[in-house]
């Protein structure tokens, strides 16, 4: 989240759209009444199904699943051609009047630099014009055809009324109501929030269904504002916290990129994500990468990364492409992984096409699973009849389980979706012989250490010279790898403009990512986390709950990263003279000679407004992105693209161009192409979803809960029932080109047939929770339907829309 | 007149003259059932945060137990953290079902071996467990090593061996996950925030 939960009651609109705060995110969604409530705030819901959301909603427009770039393209038609943009903040905080490169193009479909053969983009030509002095050239009056602004305007001028209609199934009225309703806090005193969870991130254009909300959002002026904002509502509680320390393919913590094989330089990596300012007097706060990269090295190799050897610099695995989870069982599905290990993470159930996964993990020499659960993964290789049906004989695979603690027999920190690290204490031992994580991954990590002292091995360096500062060598404490995120001066750091003023003394606790250094003097295992564990002590503990601003900051409660800042982008809640855009909601401002305020302002504290330093700090150039330049890997704007399995068979965008049915760049293998259906055999589309009384696959194992939703269902609409000869309550068997659930039928009013370019299309809606362990009744895991695709920048599969069929049983 | 306590409010409910009774001498013996003890006045409170969704509840967890070597303190009870700025004492139909997570006869309490082509657990001990771990991923990493690429550039990577670390798990195990799957030189790393 841009912001964070408390924040929404600030909201006067706020959109509910691929997510269902109500059910996945209940008391999160109070918020969402508190501002309905106390500020008459209005609640509009863009779904396939009318939820629970829907339900208490304002208003509530329908959508066929995969089609809501469409729709959002809709909205950015509707409010530059009705001027329903916040003007001062587009001219002076997005890149609007910024000019590209003549030799961009758009095509039927396609962006300049495609290459059919390897699916993907030469990107070179997706950049601003530079001028003569190296900044970009900019137009302020829009009007320049080669403007960001005036090349929008052009892209989206196709998504008409109609078009979205006749794309996303939505009635047009419906759909102008909407637009109608977000166009309106285009002014500076209203503001929007967009609430979105899985169901834009789980498509093949899901990095760019949440772009194109934060380019509304830019043109609305409606970012870096309280009660603003795009706000991703995470999954696990800890979610945000694990995509921080980025255990994730290809990234350190911290959002440190890793360097891929061409990268032999040292300082060539370091110079080119230090990026220099695009315009004069911008901040381009990845200027300072060498100062995290390098306190993150410290903290690795300690004494042993030393300025001589770039400080362990190829002592960093290189990247030669992304191994996320969807390649990693690729690979392993081609016999080229021997090892796993599973940290509270049940793939069996949650990664696409259960066939693919069972073969795969059947082809490993050994598994690890870490859990405090049984689970599905563990006994992938037990027979369970129809739900698992596979021959434990002829599985080769070893398999070590080992129980794990939970969540209330654990001390530590969880990253909250708002961003804010909140301590939690251990309130007993868990089960048994049950270990926590530290203890179970620092057991295995000593051994190995152990032996490749005694016996040596491969490339043994790393592995010896990894700090490892903790008392107990087998049992890190939660204390000591806090403070070691946190960040420490390892020789006494002084004040860059002041020599003789000392910031902090060696040894002590960094208060700021701004006294990391790249000298080698500072540690820190994530600089955004910087300062949650300083001098003054645990900031993650407190638990103070005043709220001077009044408008939910709690600003010592946990700690908000980065430096304890609640609301990102702060300095946009202001306008260029530094006055807040709508005094009731102030946060920071320029008091004449210092920003100042209720929140921690993201902005050179003494840059003075006439300096006109951008608000988006992080970015060289100051500003917000509506065109986004290299950064997406399937275009700079987005476009729709249908789901990879279809129920048109076309692009409605582009009927002649079957290269852009759907995402011309996303990463698909040879093995999960040929099992994709079409609609001749499926078709009808299905969605899956989550339902307010379960958890993922956590609360089959959960007494209470598996006694309030007990049993297996889909969802489908009165129509299809009817058509199918299918009564609330009958067993149905649902079938995709990959494998076959059966559950009952729930006949519902809630999902409704959608007419789509003349052609109706039936959505049925496919709840996950069940499988074949824990206390619930057995059921089928969903994923033995899903496709193993995935989104074209960040491999996120697509479980939001594919093709199935349907028969009573 | 001898009268239970049922018996008593029997009679005072069977009519507005029988509320004088008390008035007339004839109270009620010894009560025979008690109110029930509050059930957390003898729990030690613990604060902590709900494992599921990222709204992240605060929550307070009771448990009961003297924390001596010999008595193991067991949970009783969770409730919703009314001072947290977020849930504000409340929390979902998931969260309120906790304790029956933490008492799932689902838990893992030792750990197990499935060996190779077998039908079943075997119990095995923490120190058997991370030694056979150690030696496999020892082995796999020594032969598997990729030290440079086929153009001659130093890599430093082992592409056999991968690893999901756990979205649920805090940060100080993310820190620790770090340290670990990097300094092997693992780069099949990932996790929830994916799917």
């Amino acid at each position: 989240m841009t912001n964070h939960w408390v924040d929404i009651k600030n909201a006067d609109l706020i959109i509910i759209m691929g997510g269902n705060a109500a059910e996945a995110h209940p008391c999160g969604f109070k918020w969402v009444t508190e501002a309905k409530a106390h500020r008459g705030a209005k609640l509009v819901v863009v779904d396939p199904r009318f939820n629970r959301s829907a339900a208490v909603s304002d208003y509530y427009a329908p959508i066929r699943p995969g089609t809501d770039i469409a729709f959002l393209g809709g909205v950015i038609n509707y409010l530059l051609s009705n001027n329903k943009i916040h003007e001062e903040y587009v001219k002076h905080y997005t890149n609007a009047p910024y000019l590209v490169r003549e030799d961009f193009s758009f095509n039927d479909g396609l962006f300049s630099g495609y290459d059919a053969e390897k699916r993907k983009y030469n990107r070179d030509t997706w950049d601003y014009a530079l001028g003569k002095d190296g900044y970009v050239e900019i137009d302020e009056t829009l009007q320049n055809p080669r403007c960001v602004y005036q090349l929008m305007k052009q892209h989206y001028a196709r998504y008409t009324p109609e078009t979205v209609s006749r794309v996303c199934g939505t009635p047009k009225e419906a759909f102008l109501k909407v637009a109608e309703m977000i166009g309106e806090t285009s002014r500076p005193d209203k503001v929007m929030t967009i609430l979105y969870a899985l169901g834009w991130t789980q498509h093949t254009t899901g990095s760019q269904n949440i772009r194109t909300m934060a380019m509304i959002q830019l043109l609305l002026g409606n970012i870096g504002r309280v009660g603003g904002g795009v706000n991703a509502l995470r999954g696990h509680s800890n979610v945000q916290g694990i995509t921080d320390m980025n255990l994730v393919s290809g990234v350190m913590p911290g959002y440190l990129r890793m360097a891929a094989d061409e990268e032999q330089d040292f300082q060539g990596f370091l110079s080119k994500r230090a990026l220099k300012p695009l315009r004069p007097n911008q901040m381009s706060y990845w200027q300072n990468f060498p100062k995290f990269w390098v306190s993150l090295a410290k903290t690795f190799y300690g004494k042993a990364a030393t300025k001589e050897n770039d400080f362990s610099y190829h002592w960093f695995p290189k990247y030669d492409k992304p191994y996320d989870v969807l390649q990693m069982f690729e690979r392993m599905h081609n016999g080229q992984m021997n090892g796993f290990i599973c940290q509270g993470f049940n793939p069996l159930a949650a990664v696409p096409c259960l066939q693919k996964v069972s073969a795969a993990l059947s082809k490993l020499k050994y598994l690890v699973v870490i859990d405090p659960l049984s689970t599905e993964t563990a006994e992938f290789w037990r027979d369970h009849g129809e739900l698992n049906s596979v021959d434990a004989s002829k599985i080769q695979t070893e398999v070590f389980r080992l129980p794990a603690n939970c969540f209330a027999e654990e001390t530590g920190s969880y990253t909250n979706s708002g961003r804010v690290l909140q301590w939690h204490w251990s309130a007993a031992d868990g089960p048994g012989d049950a270990k926590g994580d530290v203890e179970i991954i620092a057991g295995i990590f000593t051994r190995m250490r152990d032996m490749y002292r005694k016996e040596g091995g491969a490339f043994p360096e790393p592995i010896l010279n990894l700090t490892w500062p903790y008392s107990i060598p087998d049992q890190p404490s939660p204390e000591e790898l806090a403070r070691e995120f946190s960040g420490k001066a390892l020789a006494d750091v002084t004040d860059p403009k002041d020599p003789t003023k000392v910031l902090a003394k060696a040894g002590e606790q960094l208060a700021s990512f701004a006294h990391l250094r790249d000298d080698g003097s500072t540690s820190s295992g994530n600089w955004l986390y910087c300062g949650s564990w300083s001098q003054a002590g645990n900031l993650m503990a407190r638990r103070e709950t005043s709220d001077p601003s009044g408008l939910g900051f709690y600003p010592n409660w946990g700690f908000s990263w980065p430096a304890n800042r609640r609301v990102l982008y702060n300095r946009a809640n202001c306008d260029v003279s530094g006055k807040p855009w709508d005094p009731s909601r102030k946060t920071i401002a320029w008091d004449g000679s210092k920003w100042t305020g209720f929140d921690v302002p993201d902005m050179r504290p003494d840059a003075a407004p006439e300096e006109d330093v951008g608000p988006f700090i992080m970015h060289p150039d100051g500003v917000g992105h509506l065109f986004a330049l290299k950064g997406m890997a399937d275009g700079p704007f987005p476009e729709h693209y249908e789901p990879f399995e279809t129920p048109l068979g076309v692009n409605p965008m582009h009927p002649k161009n079957p290269l852009v049915t759907s995402n011309p760049v996303s990463r698909l293998f040879a093995y999960d192409k040929a099992q994709l259906g079409k609609a001749d055999k499926f078709p009808y589309v299905a969605t899956t979803y989550r339902l307010t009384e379960h958890y993922h696959y956590w609360t089959k194992n959960v007494r209470i809960n598996s006694i309030l939703q007990p049993s297996q269902f889909i969802e489908m609409n009165e129509e299809l029932a009817k058509e199918k000869g299918i009564a609330h309550g009958d067993t149905v068997k649902v079938t995709s080109n990959r494998g076959y659930i059966r559950a009952v039928a729930v006949v519902t009013k809630r999902l409704r047939p959608l007419d789509i370019d003349g052609k109706k299309v039936h959505t049925i809606g496919i709840p996950i929770h069940w499988g074949f362990i824990g206390v619930a009744k057995k059921g089928f895991l969903a994923n033995r339907l899903t496709p193993f695709v995935g989104d074209a920048t960040a491999h996120t599969p697509e479980f939001k829309a594919f093709l199935v069929n349907i028969e009573k049983v | 007149m001898q009268v239970t306590r049922r018996q008593f409010f029997k009679i005072c409910a069977a009519g507005v003259g029988s509320s004088s009774l008390v008035a007339l001498g004839f109270a009620p013996g010894e009560a025979l059932a008690e109110v029930r003890e509050f059930k957390l006045a003898r729990a030690s409170e613990t604060r902590s945060t709900c494992p599921y969704c990222s709204v992240a509840c605060g929550l307070l967890v009771y448990g009961v137990g003297d924390k001596a070597k010999n008595a193991k303190t067991s949970i009783i009870h969770i409730e919703g953290d009314p001072d947290n700025p977020v849930n504000r004492g409340t929390l979902c139909p998931k969260g309120a079902g906790l304790l029956d997570f933490v008492h799932s006869e689902s838990r893992l309490r030792f750990p197990e071996y499935r060996a190779a082509g077998s039908n079943e657990w075997q119990r095995i001990s923490w120190d058997d467990a991370f030694t056979r771990i150690a030696k496999h991923m020892k082995a796999d990493r020594d032969a598997n090593f990729v030290a440079k690429n086929d153009k001659g550039e130093t890599v430093n990577r082992w592409l056999t061996a991968g690893m999901l670390a756990s979205s649920a798990a805090s940060n100080e195990t993310g820190m620790i996950s770090a340290k670990f799957v990097r300094s092997l030189g693992i780069v099949s790393v990932d996790t929830q925030a994916r799917i």
